[in-house]
């Protein structure tokens, strides 16, 4: 008895050795990455003392702010067309017949496995073919194109759990399509939209393949910091993935509060 | 009004931006520069040299997706155990790189292994002490890119691995170890068929980008160093040659829809033997 738990506390140990070694591979690049955007001199393998540096000649980098304004900005354009979009679109596609409803729900589906890179140059011989210039608003139509699917496929299994009457009584009751909409449907299926809608912001903040064949002078953080690590190391990047994944880091703890303090609940 | 109009503006954006520019890809793929008909892009695809390159890719891919599983199913399944992680905070940071930007992920590896980078002039250093001649160069190698790719996706295998492995009921288990099977047992006659599903589903989305991926063979193989999606990205961004890259990219769709048909069919008889 007295052994065989002797064994077991070895087994764990082993088990947490393992589970260590394999974060250890996954967050050492990240954390010399971290340390070394703190560090006075331009060397990558010495360490030369502390500085704030390469945070200010961030702030003080055009390229990089603008690139962060298009970032941000493309992301919450995208966003809210997609949820939009995607909302009504769900709410269509529950209320079609069979066939069409599949045929919908198939588009939807080859939207999203079709490879980044494949959506990415589609988009850009469409844009070509129609003369469209490359830019922010080109990024904006393809980021607003690969998000509106996650939107469709959050909302639609709300909507499956909802209680058909409900829009039905409310038409009764004299509400117009358009009030029974608002004030009886979209409230039922809020939580998927915002799910939807958070996601499609993510996605957007995160992708680098689509908006690099879908724009050509205007930068967002993605293609910058590819432009920039083609051309080599440079701390102002180090600084930059710091703040990222500080922000990524912030995000994740703020939403699994708000989980445990649901489940508290 | 009837509901099912709501989904126009849903119909209209996905006819536009997602069929019109797939079949505009098409319509690419089998026709010449002048637009005529033609299956001479696919023939060129088969030429050794753009074949090699595919070959590479799907090879490359596919040792990574192993390593992958070979790494992470484990760590998924000493995850799922309660006792290590009660509170699930692991859980969390397993998935935290997955939400870092994967250009940032890819860089941090190029600023450790680049000729000044803290791995490789450590490396040296110690070569030097130890007497040894000469430099090792670990950036712009097979070995660089396929680091960068493992390091990439190891969280996508994990994440559904995990998730499978956590709800197996504990009751199985234990019921398997009350007839008599042993720690091996247990693990490759019910652990492993009740995981399969989740094999299948780490597979496809390491395998996925992996194969498709031009950024890391640029940052981390160098501009010699060329996967599939390079030489897609060439024919567009470079050599204009449009009809080529569609005909590439026509390949690489067929290509990952095949792969991700056979894995869903792995996982639904998996799953519909669960039930039987």
């Amino acid at each position: 008895m007295k052994a065989e738990r002797r064994k077991g506390g070895a087994g764990r140990f082993f088990q947490r050795m393992y589970l260590a070694l394999v974060l250890l591979f996954l967050y050492a690049p990240i954390l010399t990455l971290i340390v070394f955007s703190f560090n006075a001199s331009k060397s990558r393998a010495r360490w030369d003392g502390f500085t704030l540096r390469w945070y200010a000649e961030l702030f003080r980098d055009p390229d990089i702010l603008n690139a962060l304004y298009v970032t941000l900005g493309v992301a919450v354009l995208a966003a809210a067309l997609a949820t939009v979009i995607g909302t009504l679109g769900a709410i269509g596609i529950h209320r079609m017949r069979r066939r069409s409803k599949a045929l919908w729900l198939l588009v939807n589906n080859v939207n999203m496995l079709t490879p980044d890179i494949v959506i990415g140059v589609s988009l850009m011989l469409l844009f070509l073919f129609f003369k469209l210039p490359l830019g922010f608003f080109t990024m904006l139509l393809a980021h607003v194109t690969f998000n509106i699917p996650y939107v469709v496929l959050s909302v639609l299994p709300k909507l499956r759990q909802m209680n058909e009457s409900a829009y039905e009584a409310a038409l009764d009751l004299g509400a117009s399509p358009g009030q029974a909409l608002c004030k009886v449907v979209v409230p039922e299926i809020l939580p998927g939209i915002l799910s939807g809608a958070l996601l499609a912001f993510t996605l957007s903040l995160d992708d680098f393949v689509i908006s690099f064949f879908t724009t050509s002078q205007v930068q967002n953080l993605s293609t910058l910091i590819y432009s920039m690590a083609k051309r080599g190391i440079n701390p102002t990047i180090n600084a930059l993935s710091t703040l990222l994944f500080a922000a990524v880091l912030l995000l994740l703890l703020l939403l699994n509060k708000r989980v445990d303090l649901a489940e508290q609940r | 009004m009837n509901r099912k109009y709501l989904a126009a503006p849903f119909s209209l954006w996905m006819a536009l931006f997602t069929i019109v520019p797939i079949l505009l890809v098409a319509v690419y793929a089998f026709t010449d520069a002048g637009g005529t008909f033609t299956l001479e892009n696919f023939s060129k695809v088969l030429d050794p040299l753009y074949l090699g390159v595919l070959l590479r890719s799907v090879g490359m891919a596919l040792l990574c997706t192993l390593i992958c599983l070979v790494i992470g199913y484990p760590a998924a399944y000493f995850l799922a155990k309660k006792e290590i992680d009660p509170r699930g905070a692991l859980v969390l940071l397993f998935i935290l790189p997955m939400w870092m930007n994967f250009l940032l992920r890819t860089y941090a590896w190029l600023a450790l292994l680049e000729s000044n980078g803290l791995i490789t002039s450590t490396l040296n250093r110690l070569l030097t002490l130890l007497g040894a001649e000469g430099e090792v160069r670990l950036l712009y190698s097979y070995g660089a890119v396929l680091m960068g790719m493992v390091y990439n996706y190891l969280p996508f295998m994990v994440l559904p691995l995990y998730t499978v492995l956590s709800k197996i009921d504990p009751r199985v288990v234990e019921a398997a170890q009350d007839l008599g099977a042993g720690r091996a047992q247990v693990l490759s006659r019910v652990v492993l068929p009740l995981s399969l599903p989740g094999v299948a589903s780490g597979v496809t989305m390491v395998f996925m980008p992996a194969v498709t991926t031009f950024v890391i063979s640029r940052l981390l193989g160098g501009a010699q160093f060329k996967l599939f999606g390079d030489l897609i990205e060439q024919q567009f961004l470079f050599t204009g040659d449009w009809n080529l890259g569609s005909a590439m990219s026509l390949i690489m769709m067929a290509l990952l829809l095949l792969s991700m048909g056979l894995m869903k069919g792995f996982g639904d008889k998996e799953e519909r033997g669960q039930d039987a």
